[in-house]
């Protein structure tokens, strides 16, 4: 016996001629990487519309933020791109930095390089993975996974934590580096460009990857800007925007790497730019290790929230945690102005933006958080329209968007 | 070019659109009427040695608890940046107290389609000219606009949806997911009930 279970369930089907028809694709899939929903035109197997519906994962991160000190809302950014915490951290630490004129020491810098670096390797590596896991590579998937396990065993290593770190400060990072963290990561770096030429040598040539991806989801330079794509998908069209060189931050100035350029904007060219960032993440890691400087790792004027060296192995009840000095407020400092800054990073999915207002409180008047996974989805409306439904999962993948970062 | 002198430049060009200009902390912002904003941004877009083609971020503002005085209830903020050229600047434009709208700038940049869609979602500031301005991160059906300032953090009722969604699981769970599996599940209570 069969029945529809309820009405909406039953396949709509559009008026007009021959084989039109609607299809709802999400956002409980499995290749659309979160809870993204498609809701598609189609023509046979061809995309005669598609329209992009977010917010599933929408959690309201900008009002919570205006109820925050800056020093509480650091923990959000951790939600924002989960693959990569480390990266949406530091943009939030650079960017309220600028805005309250507090200075960084420079080991600090150079820390947060290697690890902003690091989980842009995290983020490449879950993308390979999954990237040519929906075209159909499967092995690829196991190999990225046996390299990013590495890299967050390192991490668990440096802050405890594995996904949501919260380990740069405003001001500074939380704890140093052990030199058993850095004995470890140079081991990493010395396998890993072989291990990058490993996954090459599986797709790179590969018929099959070759079909899929060259030639399909074509966006010329102008119209990549205009749709307003960062990050990688801008720059295998061919145009050389990377804030770690426009604009830079943290150590990136004082390090020697290349933007690498593609120049078809296909599928294949955002590859073929993500696996030399790749081999140029190495690149910038290798040379913080070896410049890097002796000193403190927070600023003296960092806010708020002052995580003490030794944490005591017991806290009486009756006292509280600000007494204790396990945290330490800082309230008389006139540390907060007025105004408003606009500041970019370079996370692996593209520009990161924070914009905030400050009214002299301690708290964002206003955060708006710019994030390139939400326009990158605005965009795939534009790249998919009229290819096919094969190619929808591929060009997802090659946008590399999280819907963590884009609902916010 | 300095940040400065690209507002002293817009000044110039639209004295009687800009309303003043301001640097904080090495960034230059100008304020201006929202009559003329796409006029305004073609212009930085378009004159060569401005060549503003990236447009970084677009957001709405409630200033209804800012201290400042003279500032217009809600405004739209544009982020631009060049590309070939590294230099920013920031535009902000005051678009009023009750029934806030702007025009919009998708035919500039059709990547703002989306951040107006979320400007209006959020802030409930309309933009005139858009092709489908609906709302974005929040369900149709939403009440009210979250990120305006009389909105408040924590609610007392539920979404209206998501009775509507509970109701919905109740029918589910009745008809059973599988309606296969579930009619043997129902044969198998029937025979217990018999025992």
């Amino acid at each position: 016996m069969t029945r529809p279970i309820t009405k909406s369930l039953e396949i709509p089907v559009a008026d007009g001629e021959g084989e039109r028809y609607s299809l709802r694709m999400g956002p409980q899939h499995p290749a659309t990487h979160g809870v993204l929903r498609v809701d598609l035109e189609l023509d046979g197997e061809t995309i005669v519309e598609c329209t992009p519906q977010v917010g599933y994962l929408h959690r309201g991160f900008e009002k919570l933020a205006e109820n925050k000190t800056y020093a509480q809302a650091l923990i959000l950014t951790d939600r924002l791109d989960y693959i990569a915490a480390m990266a949406n951290n530091i943009g939030y630490c650079v960017a309220v930095e600028k805005l309250l004129g507090i200075s960084v020491p420079l080991r600090a810098k150079y820390i947060r390089t290697i690890t902003g670096e690091m989980s842009r390797l995290c983020s490449h590596l879950l993308w390979l993975a999954t990237h040519a896991l929906d075209i159909g590579a499967m092995t690829v998937f196991l190999y990225c996974f046996r390299e990013r396990e590495i890299l967050l065993d390192l991490f668990e290593e440096l802050c405890g934590a594995r996904l949501t770190f919260s380990y740069p400060r405003i001001g500074g990072v939380r704890q140093d580096v052990t030199s058993a963290f850095i004995d470890e990561l140079q081991r990493f770096l010395d396998i890993f460009p072989s291990k990058i030429e490993e996954y090459e040598t599986l797709i790179d040539t590969n018929r099959i990857w070759l079909k899929r991806t060259v030639g399909v989801g074509k966006v010329s330079g102008e119209e990549a800007l205009a749709l307003g794509l960062t990050g990688a998908c801008l720059r295998g069209s061919g145009v050389d925007y990377d804030t770690r060189k426009h604009q830079p931050y943290d150590a990136y100035d004082l390090v020697d790497f290349e933007v690498p350029l593609g120049s078809d904007g296909d599928i294949y060219a955002r590859y073929r730019c993500r696996m030399e960032e790749m081999h140029q993440s190495a690149r910038i890691i290798q040379q913080c290790i070896d410049q890097l400087p002796p000193g403190p790792i927070i600023g003296p004027d960092a806010p708020d929230l002052v995580m003490p060296n030794k944490v005591p192995a017991r806290i009486e009840a009756s006292t509280n945690a600000y007494g204790t000095g396990l945290i330490k407020l800082i309230r008389d400092r006139n540390l907060y102005v007025s105004g408003d800054v606009y500041v970019a990073t370079e996370v692996p999915k593209g520009e990161l933006g924070f914009y905030f207002i400050s009214d002299g409180n301690n708290r964002p008047y206003r955060m708006h958080i710019r994030s390139p996974s939400f326009i990158h989805i605005g965009a795939l409306a534009a790249i998919a329209k009229g290819e096919l439904i094969a190619d929808l999962i591929a060009n997802i993948g090659s946008l590399d968007v999280v819907l963590g970062e884009s609902d916010r | 070019m300095e940040p400065v002198a690209i507002s002293d430049r817009l000044r110039a060009e639209f004295p009687d659109e800009i309303l003043c200009s301001y640097s904080n902390q090495g960034q230059t912002a100008v304020v201006v009427r929202p009559g003329q904003i796409v006029e305004i941004l073609r212009w930085l877009r378009d004159t060569p040695d401005l060549r503003m083609n990236h447009l970084r971020s677009l957001c709405g503002v409630d200033n209804a608890r800012r201290k400042d005085p003279g500032l217009s209830r809600f405004e739209v903020v544009y982020n631009l940046y060049s590309i070939p050229l590294c230099h920013e600047i920031r535009v902000r434009a005051e678009v009023g107290d009750k029934d806030p709208a702007i025009d919009s700038v998708v035919d500039l940049w059709p990547g703002a389609n989306w951040l107006e869609r979320e400007t209006f979602d959020l802030l409930g500031i309309r933009f005139e000219g858009h092709p489908d301005l609906r709302r974005v991160l929040l369900p149709d059906d939403w009440v009210g606009h979250p990120l305006r300032k009389d909105y408040p953090l924590k609610g007392k009722e539920e979404w209206a949806g998501m009775t509507e969604l509970l109701d919905k699981i109740k029918e589910l769970d009745r008809f059973g997911f599988d309606p296969e599996g579930h009619a043997h599940g129902q044969a198998a209570v029937q025979e217990e009930d018999d025992q």
